[in-house]
């Protein structure tokens, strides 16, 4: 028996997410007694694949093969499922990533296992088997028992913190038997915007709405962003304007994010926006009207003209980051 | 082309959550439920693909107290409804009962949204897909249809991706594939007529049991800095809050 965990990679490289996921298996399985074995698809060298020994993974396999070098969720999923059956797992951990998303509920079906997704801290595993997970979008969270046999959980990234453990793993070849009838899909295209740091796993947001004006506004919002090393995101009607792409709209019907903080510039904050972000650590906002709604879910407030307030912070969080380097 | 679209009944996006006092049920009187967002997007894009010819259902798994939800889909444009007599257990038993619909009631497309507002699964869909042995598009922000194969655009980690598809295939609506439709005078008056049928649930097994809940802990009261001291916030958030 064993607790596996799968280790997405973005383009060769794991991100903090990976670690996440990997630390949060590795709590379980210690808890249950059981080893970590990890599991990794497509091109990825083994120095990298070596990392995950450093967060508590005694086993890394390592799926590849010429249909498994995009990621493709029919057959990533049943790769998964394979080697969840050749190491005997009772539970799988996935990230709650937009490609963990559409694997686990595969997986979960594959195995038939009980699935929890979205869950935001460590199962507890006394008696029956009860996760934490976000529900009504951000406003309640819901206790879930999961009573099947094998477990598929998949983990919101940012809501476990990476934890080294010192250890190496040993890393083997996973043979898998890849169906024609899994790979119909084909991938045309791939765009990713390297630059940028991307919003769902990003652990500090400067997030603009409709008080900046207009689009020709941004370049203080992204300035301020690229310093901090932040993503940048925004409130739907900025995006239903056109004035970002859609993929920046956070919300009840955007991306629910969770960074460690969130700057909110100009947003009223109404409860469709809080739905997405209110589960952030720390919140700023910038609003030059001090009823603002967004001021009762803050930590920090300025009230203040962000055409003002904005490139004080930009000319501060240079100063910031220069004294940290420094 | 025959659509089918998966609705979702959920509290209004402005609804306050409350919960009985020992947390175990969502207290829902006094709550306004609609149709979930993103299967309203699902919906007027089924609409929109079928304008030329074609059919789009609904099915909703739900007890009775969905049926004004299901009536505004049809008032929206869907020909017709069916609702699954039973209270959603979790994500796993609406994708079975969906799957067991469909496999005596083929269709070219079935679209769903990305997630419900009220369980947030995204679990649904691609169950649905699995155990119809079909794709699933789970965050897909535009789609085209061409003869059997469909084109999406699907968001992914920082970028995003096309894809091109056989029919049949489940879609997860994503903002951005379709403008929201308001019900004109003439969709209402007709919804009332549109036929809407009643099947019961089949048996599945239970593997998740939501046991109780709770409400996020209210932030303590805003610490408000000075308009000319904007400069000292990164110092602040490093000392009091060390997330920078
Ligand atoms: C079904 C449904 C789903 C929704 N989902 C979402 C969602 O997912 N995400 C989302 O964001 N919204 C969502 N909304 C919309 C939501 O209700 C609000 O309309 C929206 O969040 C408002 O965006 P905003 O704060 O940018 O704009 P506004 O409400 O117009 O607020 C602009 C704010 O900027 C301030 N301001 C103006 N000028 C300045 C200045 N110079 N300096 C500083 N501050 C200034 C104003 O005081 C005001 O508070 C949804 C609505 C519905 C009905
Ligand atoms: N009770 C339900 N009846 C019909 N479709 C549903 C139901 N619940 C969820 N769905 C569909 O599945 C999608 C994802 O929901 P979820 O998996 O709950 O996040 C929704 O957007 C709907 O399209």
């Amino acid at each position: 028996m064993s607790v596996l965990v799968y280790i997405e990679n973005v383009q060769g490289k794991f991100k903090k997410s990976t670690f996440e996921v990997i630390s949060f298996a590795a709590a379980i399985a210690q808890k249950q007694n059981l080893p970590l074995v990890a599991l990794s698809i497509g091109d990825v060298s083994d120095e990298e694949l070596g990392k995950a020994g450093k967060y508590g993974v005694t086993k890394v396999l390592k799926a590849v093969g010429d249909s498994l070098k995009e990621m493709n969720v029919q057959p990533y999923a049943s790769v998964i499922a394979q080697a969840a059956k050749a190491e005997n797992a009772k539970v799988i951990v996935l990230s709650a990533s937009f490609s963990g998303k559409g694997i686990a509920p595969r997986v979960a079906i594959k195995l038939d296992a009980g699935l929890a997704d979205n869950v935001i801290d460590l199962p507890v595993m006394d008696g029956p088997f009860i996760v934490k997970k976000g529900a009504f979008s951000g406003k309640a969270f819901a206790f879930v028992e999961i009573s099947s046999d094998v477990k598929v959980i998949s983990m919101i990234p940012n809501s476990y913190k990476v934890v080294e453990s010192p250890g190496s793993a040993a890393i083997t070849i996973f043979e898998t038997q890849i169906e024609a009838k899994d790979l119909t899909v084909t991938v045309k295209e791939t765009k990713r915007s390297t630059d940028k740091v991307s919003l769902p796993d990003a652990e500090l947001v400067v997030s603009a709405g409709r008080g900046m004006k207009g689009p020709e506004n941004w370049g203080m919002i992204e300035e301020l962003a690229n310093t901090l090393g932040a993503a940048t995101a925004c409130s739907k009607p900025v995006s239903d304007a056109g004035w970002r792409p859609h993929s920046e709209h956070v919300g009840q019907t955007g991306i629910a994010i969770s960074p460690n903080l969130y700057i909110a510039i100009g947003i009223s904050g109404a409860i469709q926006h809080l739905a997405g972000v209110s589960s952030s650590k720390v919140i700023v906002v910038v609003n030059k009207d001090p009823e603002a709604p967004f001021f009762k879910a803050a930590d920090y407030g300025i009230v203040g003209d962000a055409f003002e307030i904005v490139p004080r912070l930009v000319e501060a969080a240079k100063a910031f980051k220069s004294s940290q380097n420094g | 082309m025959k659509i089918l679209v998966c609705i979702a009944n959920v509290p209004d996006t402005t609804a306050k959550i409350n919960f009985t006092p020992d947390n175990k049920e969502f207290v829902s009187t006094g709550v306004t439920f609609i149709l979930n967002p993103y299967d309203e997007i699902a919906l007027s894009k089924a609409v929109d693909l079928t304008t030329g010819g074609g059919t789009v259902t609904v099915i909703n798994i739900g007890d009775a107290s969905t049926e004004p939800t299901i009536r505004k889909a049809l008032a929206i444009g869907a020909t017709d409804a069916v609702r699954v007599n039973s209270k959603p257990r979790d994500g796993y038993f609406v994708a079975r009962q969906i799957a067991e619909y469909v496999k005596t009631n083929p269709f070219d497309l079935i679209l769903c949204g990305r997630e419900s507002s009220d369980s947030n699964g995204s679990s649904v869909p691609a169950m649905l897909a699995e155990l119809l042995g079909i794709p699933c598009v789970l965050f897909a922000k535009r789609l085209t249809i061409e003869g059997t194969t469909a084109t999406l655009e699907q968001e992914i980690e920082g970028g995003k991706e096309i894809l091109s598809s056989p029919l049949p295939l489940v879609a997860g609506a994503s903002e951005g594939m379709a403008e929201w439709k308001i019900p004109n005078m003439r969709g209402i008056m007709s919804a009332r007529t549109k036929p809407l049928v009643v099947i019961e649930p089949i048996e599945v097994p239970q593997h998740t049991t939501v046991k109780s809940y709770d409400k996020p802990i209210p932030r303590s009261s805003v610490k408000l800095i000075a308009a000319e001291d904007a400069g000292k916030l990164f110092d602040m958030l490093r000392d009091e809050k060390k997330v920078i």
